[in-house]
């Protein structure tokens, strides 16, 4: 068993070197097919790095009025805090608001005097809300449209915002859709060009299958070397895709940095490389071993 | 010992059947040279292809030695063609491994240890004088080269029965005479030998049991016979 397991590698890894011209071309379809593959994998993650950026720096404000007690503001907090859909919330008190707004405007000597010149703070306290998904924020904004609020509230960002709101809403489940329905679509076209580009493959060697069967070959005998040929072709067609795929992130991560407030598309890359690659190991050994598997099957009837 | 027990071949194609063998019996005894003769598709490759297993039989029994061909299994196939040794017209060598490499192959696919294939494979090639050109691909080998390859990889494994389909087909006189020298050399070793011809000449040189075919039907088996075919 041992003998006729080393004598199969060696076969295999022989009809690898020997049939050159033609290992190569597989190879390199491999290779390409695995690329496209791992680009749309690696382009849907981006895409999702940055709509979840954008998606975190949309929130809504709720301004209360001047004359709205603070207890009453932060039963209003508790109360939307208690909310399944809201992950967080931020209370900005008028004296926050007016620090803030000070820091913020001190280089404006205009604005900066007028503000001295003023006896009474004229700007309202505020919650900044958070919700967990973009779909929460229309229920967030119709709870706090609820009567027993219209008393201290003066205004809620919401309706300003609906519509940035809503763009986002749709791209992102637009991206999300085509992105999976792309993904499925590409994995089949993957599967289906390395399955004929190994049948063919094997097709060219139909006469040699026969001989092997005439010479007293056992099915395993002969078929064991071409599925490590399909070992091999998955394995350097993948290889050879991460280590492309690799590089082109690494020079285009700059241009897509710019598009994310925090974080480095390079760095989320790295630390996804072993899952990404493993993926690619699977789906590439898989699909070669397999179309090996199905393409002799035909020529071990004689 | 090859025994036919009123074997019966229909092909069908497009809902016509064909006869290719019609209730053949003849019986070959262990050790005797037999030249199957007769015209293109009088039923020739129909028995090698039984006796290799590779076609069943419609109707009959096809045995040799302790096999009954019909009852074999697909995964039983393997070891009756190790015990049968087979060249053809157009010699059938793995293109993409050497002299030395096709004569091993028979060894390696039959569980032959690696000291054994370094011993046996170069004396079977130096058996059929081609001990200097074992590092050779068939590409870099004439036609009688390569069946002499053949021959040597179809011997490999002592087998009872050496079955020669039209070996002399695609050679000059000079090769042919060789191959059939080889072939009568393997039988007078102890191999039964079977040769599939249509070569009056080979035929009628040998002085050996001949069985005329036509049409499906085995119409003449002669001892020492001559190739007498209309």
């Amino acid at each position: 068993m041992l003998t006729t397991l080393s004598r199969i590698i060696k076969y295999g890894l022989q009809a690898f070197w020997r049939n050159g011209p033609q290992s190569t071309a597989t190879v390199a379809i491999l290779f390409l097919v695995l690329l496209g593959f791992t680009g749309l994998l690696v382009f849907n993650s981006v895409t999702n790095i940055i709509l979840m950026d954008i998606q975190d720096k949309i929130d809504i404000s709720v301004y209360f009025k001047i004359d709205a007690p603070e207890d009453s503001i932060l039963d209003v907090q508790r109360s939307l805090d208690s909310l399944s859909e809201v992950k967080s919330t931020e209370y900005i008190s008028r004296d926050q608001a007016l620090k803030i707004f000070k820091i913020q405007h001190q280089n404006d000597q205009t604005i900066s005097q007028s503000i001295e010149e003023l006896d009474i703070n004229p700007l309202s306290a505020s919650l900044n809300i958070r919700a967990k998904e973009l779909k929460d924020y229309s229920t967030i904004a119709s709870y706090l449209d609820k009567e027993q609020f219209t008393s201290i509230i003066d205004k809620v960002s919401y309706t300003e915002n609906v519509n940035v709101i809503d763009r986002l809403k749709s791209i992102k489940n637009n991206v999300e859709q085509g992105g999976f329905i792309l993904l499925i679509f590409m994995s089949i076209v993957a599967a289906l060009i390395i399955f004929n580009t190994i049948r063919l493959a094997i097709f060219s060697n139909r006469e040699e299958l026969g001989i092997m069967r005439l010479v007293g070959a056992s099915n395993f005998f002969i078929r064991g070397p071409y599925l490590l040929e399909g070992i091999i072709y998955g394995f350097i067609g993948s290889v050879m895709s991460i280590i492309l795929t690799s590089i082109l992130v690494y020079y285009t991560a700059p241009h897509f940095n710019v598009l994310i407030s925090n974080g480095d598309v390079w760095v989320y890359f790295k630390a996804r490389f072993f899952t990404l690659f493993l993926y690619e190991l699977i789906f590439g050994i898989g699909l070669g071993v397999l179309s090996s598997y199905f393409a002799v099957r035909k020529y071990l009837k004689i | 010992m090859i025994i036919f027990q009123n074997v019966t071949k229909n092909y069908k194609v497009d809902n016509h059947e064909t006869i290719a063998l019609n209730d053949a019996s003849l019986h070959i005894h262990q050790k005797e040279f037999v030249s199957l003769v007769g015209k293109s598709g009088a039923g020739k490759s129909t028995i090698i292809k039984l006796l290799i297993g590779e076609e069943r039989p419609s109707k009959g029994k096809v045995i040799i030695g302790s096999y009954n061909v019909n009852k074999l299994k697909s995964n039983e196939l393997p070891y009756l063609r190790r015990k049968i040794g087979v060249i053809f017209q157009d010699f059938r060598l793995l293109a993409n491994k050497t002299a030395y490499e096709n004569v091993a192959f028979a060894l390696e696919v039959a569980g032959r240890t690696p000291q054994e294939i370094k011993e046996f494979a170069p004396q079977a090639l130096d058996m059929v004088g081609l001990g200097d050109k074992m590092k050779n691909f068939p590409r870099e080998l004439s036609g009688g080269e390569k069946q002499r390859v053949a021959i040597a990889r179809a011997m490999i494994n002592h087998p009872d029965v050496l079955i020669a389909d039209e070996p002399t087909g695609n050679l000059d006189p000079v090769n042919t005479s060789e191959i059939i020298k080889l072939l009568l050399k393997i039988n007078k070793l102890g191999t039964t030998v079977l040769l599939a011809t249509h070569n009056k000449e080979i035929v009628n040189g040998l002085n050996k049991r001949v069985i005329s075919l036509e049409d499906g039907r085995i119409i003449r088996d002669e001892e020492e016979g001559k190739y007498i075919l209309v």
